[in-house]
């Protein structure tokens, strides 16, 4: 997927002035945050699990290799097989040779951010095999040739009304006076029209929520069960992961199972947890004849023992999106590729490059709310904050606002400039004000620091006198 | 007039972190906060070379301009029982990122730790470690309070400051609703990504009209001025102080962004 | 070098040693209970993951009580089954109405029985294994799926069944291709957040809890 976070500015601009989006991010707020409230609230662990899963990823980080060869030794052991990926580019590539060697003309897939990361379906388009989203969320974009906009929610960008026009035009063989006023007949819409795509899949693409080391398993998490349909039905499964995905045995799983459904969705558990190990077994009578397991590195590697080590600690929830409030007002298309929210700003850098995605990192408050719901605790603002650094190391940062902090800085360093310059600038900014108290746009003022400002809200004005300057008169005594 | 406390034998040594904010746009802040501190059993003094805590540099990256900064707030307020600013954002600067700031700097690494160990939002302060369980004002009229993130999530202050204002004679205190979310200023961020701050604010200032108080109130200028800001641009006549203003009894001089009267 | 020896050896020059203390994470005290109180805490959080429960005493009832069901929900009388040891051994001879058949799931089935490896009080959970006599499809493809758990089955937390599903497959040598661990029927809120049953997997999730 060609990154577009260099456009976030305009890309934030339309989100804003969509009045149908703005109306869909509505529902994202109030739903998520209470749901995930509320589970958090009935779980007294919820916290130690927090650290618990945070430590249990950092052991793992630390040796990672290790982690790696164990669960592909085992997957091995169980007739699967196990694909090192160093890029998107191998990782089509090899997605595609598999395809190729099973004959495959149709796949089923399910949700997948390192498919959307690699941009498997085009590919496999261009290589004439039909991708099949299944999920209904990643199936209603698919059907409107947009990205997943939430990292567990993918269509929830999209309003009823827009799922129904979506469908209306997609599915042109049905009734065209069918009603589909319900979102319960729009779902059952969905389901009738991917049965049978279930059913004559060659292959079936996941994702992995977590690599399982101890079993040489691939789990994935739904709540639809598409993606078990996704894996069982065809003759070849396909599960995608990233090399941060694995965990060493069954009990490190369910800590972080506790802590995922009840993170992104507020559910105690997500509806089908599916653990996965090697292809069918001799006496089976259902299930695929291959099980693949192509694990991708595309810059995670690099980020190993750095200070942005802890976003590997992700288990993908969402809940970072959920509460961000740049987010709420803008959405996940906004962030310009696969990945949004806070998280977004802090991995897509390291993905695909500071020069493409140096403004998602300035885009923040650094407000804390995520770091504050994150499963991992995974300290983003600190990671922001970083890639700032970075951007202002390697002279990426807006000539302006480096030319401010610095004049700024020099006078903070001397108190006694400072002293004079705000004595200065209080009496300058409380005259131009007047009576008012307040000033509608500030006079001589360099237009990049007061603009943004004054276009949306009033200055008020200083008192007049600083703290500093009232503080020595009271204390000398002089007026 | 003093406020009931558990006084310490010794009158601790507190030194104010006034704040560039409070400095330059409303010194009334600083004075409330020195008249709390004192009927609350404190000794105020304030260090005349400080200047600012050094976080628009730290947060837009500027690691080596805050480090000087964090090294001169040191060196004047290392020698003080407590450091008390009338800011979470200044506090938390202090208190949580001075130690990683510094942490490669011989001299300075445990001078930061041992600073960041005794500073304090003021009312976290007041509350916490004064103990101070009321206070002498009066405000007639109704009153809504934003939490500011860095209180919120940086110093822990979200009881303190109600704990205080319930005994407010004539106040009738009314909980923001989303009072948890982010206000949109963000230092930089409210001159670099306006529209999006815009939309923060927008969102803050409906919830704020939504609870009919007439007053607006938070531990954080930055937050004020840029609601009040917002509250004067959409013609509304909430008006909004510092809550120490409030608690000090020091609400004489007009509102933030107010004419004279 | 091949993709694999390039990201193993990135790993190895990156990682560091981490600080990070070896301590036993918390199991929630809510699924440590046992006997009637974890059937009771079953029972409840499956129910309020929108499953039914239905308990009973007598195995030998239970083809009368799909027979029911399926009059119930106006479905025709016939099924697919598992053939596990249980199900094999219920008295469907005696109820000649119900038509039955016995294998994994096609897209033609509306209902499937099937049996469940274990219970998992702490989320009102089923843990059901892939296999020969339990084939997965019978999970997925059938719109009702009708799950026989034993109530001697039901496990407190997730750390007891992990312990006992190693113990059954020959300390994991014998792993089965699928564990499904099932918590309700199937469900989506991808539009508008609008929560709506049945999605891709069964509608309905009926447990016959054997009171053994």
């Amino acid at each position: 997927m060609q990154p577009t976070s260099h456009r976030f500015v305009d890309n934030a601009h339309d989100a804003l002035h969509n009045e149908t989006l703005q109306q869909a991010l509505a529902n994202v707020r109030v739903n998520f945050i209470e749901k995930r409230r509320l589970a958090v609230e009935a779980l007294p662990e919820f916290d130690e699990l927090r650290k618990a899963g945070r430590d249990i990823r950092d052991r793992v980080l630390s040796d990672l290799d290790t982690h790696l060869l164990a669960f592909e030794a085992k997957v091995q052991a169980q007739g699967g097989q196990v694909h090192w990926c160093a890029d998107a580019e191998s990782a089509r590539r090899t997605v595609l040779k598999i395809c190729q060697e099973a004959g495959a003309k149709r796949v089923t897939k399910g949700k997948t951010m390192i498919g959307e990361e690699i941009g498997i379906n085009d590919y496999l388009e261009a290589n004439h095999i039909e991708p099949v989203e299944t999920d209904l969320g990643e199936y209603i974009i698919q059907l409107r040739h947009e990205a997943p906009s939430h990292l567990i929610a993918p269509a929830v960008h999209v309003t009823q009304k827009q799922v129904e026009e979506t469908f209306r035009k997609a599915h042109r063989d049905l009734d065209p006076q069918r009603n589909l006023d319900e979102p319960s007949s729009l779902l059952a819409e969905a389901r009738e029209k991917l049965r049978q795509r279930f059913l004559s899949a060659d292959v079936g693409i996941t994702g992995a929520n977590f690599l399982v080391a101890e079993t040489g398993t691939s789990v994935i998490v739904t709540n639809e069960g598409n993606g078990d349909l996704t894996q069982t039905l065809p003759r070849v499964h396909i599960a995608l992961a990233s090399i941060d995905k694995v965990v060493p045995t069954l009990d490190d799983l369910t800590v972080l199972l506790r802590l995922l459904a009840r993170s992104a969705t507020g559910q105690e558990m997500s509806v089908y947890t599916t653990l996965s190990t090697g292809p069918r077994r001799a006496d089976d009578h259902d299930g695929p004849g291959a099980y693949h397991v192509v694990i991708l590195d595309n810059g995670r590697s690099k980020l190993l023992g750095t200070e942005k080590q802890d976003l590997l600690r992700c288990i993908r929830c969402g809940a970072c999106l959920n509460h961000c409030p740049i987010y709420h007002a803008v959405g996940g298309h906004a962030y310009g590729w696969v990945y949004g929210g806070p998280i977004g700003a802090a991995l897509t850098p390291a993905l695909v490059g500071l020069e493409e995605a140096h403004h998602l990192p300035n885009a923040s408050t650094l407000c804390g709310r995520c770091e504050q719901v994150c499963p991992m605790q995974i300290p983003i603002p600190n990671i922001l904050r970083h890639w700032r650094e970075e951007e202002l190391r390697r002279g990426l940062a807006p000539v302006a606002m480096r030319r401010g902090i610095g004049v700024w800085a020099f006078f903070a360093k001397r108190p006694a400039l400072y002293r004079l310059a705000t004595r200065i600038g209080a009496r300058l900014l409380r005259n131009f004000a007047g009576r008012k108290g307040r000033l509608a746009r500030v006079p001589l003022a360099p237009p990049v620091l007061t603009q943004g400002w004054t276009d949306m809200r009033d200055l008020p004005a200083p008192s007049g006198k600083t703290f500093h300057a009232l503080y020595r008169q009271r204390r000398t005594g002089s007026s | 007039m003093t406020a009931q406390s558990n006084i310490a034998a010794k009158r601790p040594r507190v030194a104010l972190f006034v704040t560039c904010l409070v400095d330059l746009f409303r010194p009334t802040v600083g004075f409330a906060s020195i008249k709390l501190l004192e009927d609350a059993g404190c000794d105020v003094e304030v260090p005349s070379v400080q200047t600012c805590c050094g976080q628009p540099a730290y947060n837009s990256g500027d690691s080596i301009n805050a480090a000087d900064i964090a090294r001169q707030v040191i060196d004047a307020f290392e020698g003080y029982d407590y450091v008390v600013a009338p800011s979470g954002s200044c506090g938390g600067m202090i208190s949580k990122h001075y130690p990683d700031l510094l942490a490669a700097d011989k001299d300075y690494a445990d001078r930061a730790r041992k600073l960041a160990a005794k500073t304090f939002e003021l009312t976290q302060f007041l509350v916490d470690v004064r103990k101070l369980d009321k206070v002498a004002a009066r405000l007639d009229g109704s009153v809504t309070y934003h939490d500011s993130c860095s209180s919120l999530r940086e110093m822990g202050v979200k009881a303190q400051p109600r704990k205080l204002l319930a005994t407010v004679a004539g106040l009738n205190f009314r909980e923001l609703p989303d009072g948890e979310s982010c206000c949109g200023f963000g230092g930089t961020f409210c001159v670099k990504y306006p529209e999006i701050s815009n939309r923060m604010v927008e969102e803050k200032t409906g919830n704020i009209v939504k609870t009919g108080a007439d007053l607006l109130l938070a531990g954080d200028l930055g937050c004020l001025l840029n609601m009040a800001g917002k509250l004067k641009r959409q013609g509304s006549a909430v008006q909004a102080r510092h809550v120490a203003e409030v608690l000090a009894g020091m609400t004489d001089e007009p509102a933030i962004g107010e004419g004279e009267r | 070098m091949s993709d694999r020896d390039n990201i193993l050896a990135s790993i190895r020059n990156h990682k560091r040693p981490s600080g990070a203390p070896v301590v036993t994470p918390p199991v929630p005290a809510r699924g440590q209970v046992a006997g009637a109180e974890r059937q009771a805490l079953f029972v409840e959080m499956a129910t309020a993951a929108a499953a039914t429960v239905e308990v009973v005493d007598d195995p030998e009832m239970i083809p009368e009580l799909v027979g029911q069901y399926l009059a119930r929900h106006n479905l025709p009388a016939r099924l697919v089954l598992a053939s596990d040891a249980v199900i094999a051994n219920l008295p469907w001879a005696d109820h000649p109405m119900i038509a039955h058949r016995i294998g994994p799931a096609t897209g033609q089935d509306h209902v499937a029985l099937t049996s469940a490896f274990a219970g998992i009080a702490e989320t009102g959970t089923l843990a059901l294994l892939s296999g020969p006599e339990t084939p997965t499809t019978l999970n997925f493809l059938p719109e009702h799926s009708l799950i026989l758990l034993q109530a001697s089955a039901i496990r407190g937390t997730y750390e007891e069944l992990w312990r006992d599903l190693r113990d059954a497959t020959n300390g994991g040598a014998d792993w089965p291709r699928t564990v499904n661990l099932i918590t309700g029927p199937s469900r989506s809120a991808d539009i508008e957040q609008k929560l709506l049953m049945g999605a891709h997997g069964p509608r309905k999730l009926h447990i016959l809890l054997l009171n053994d």
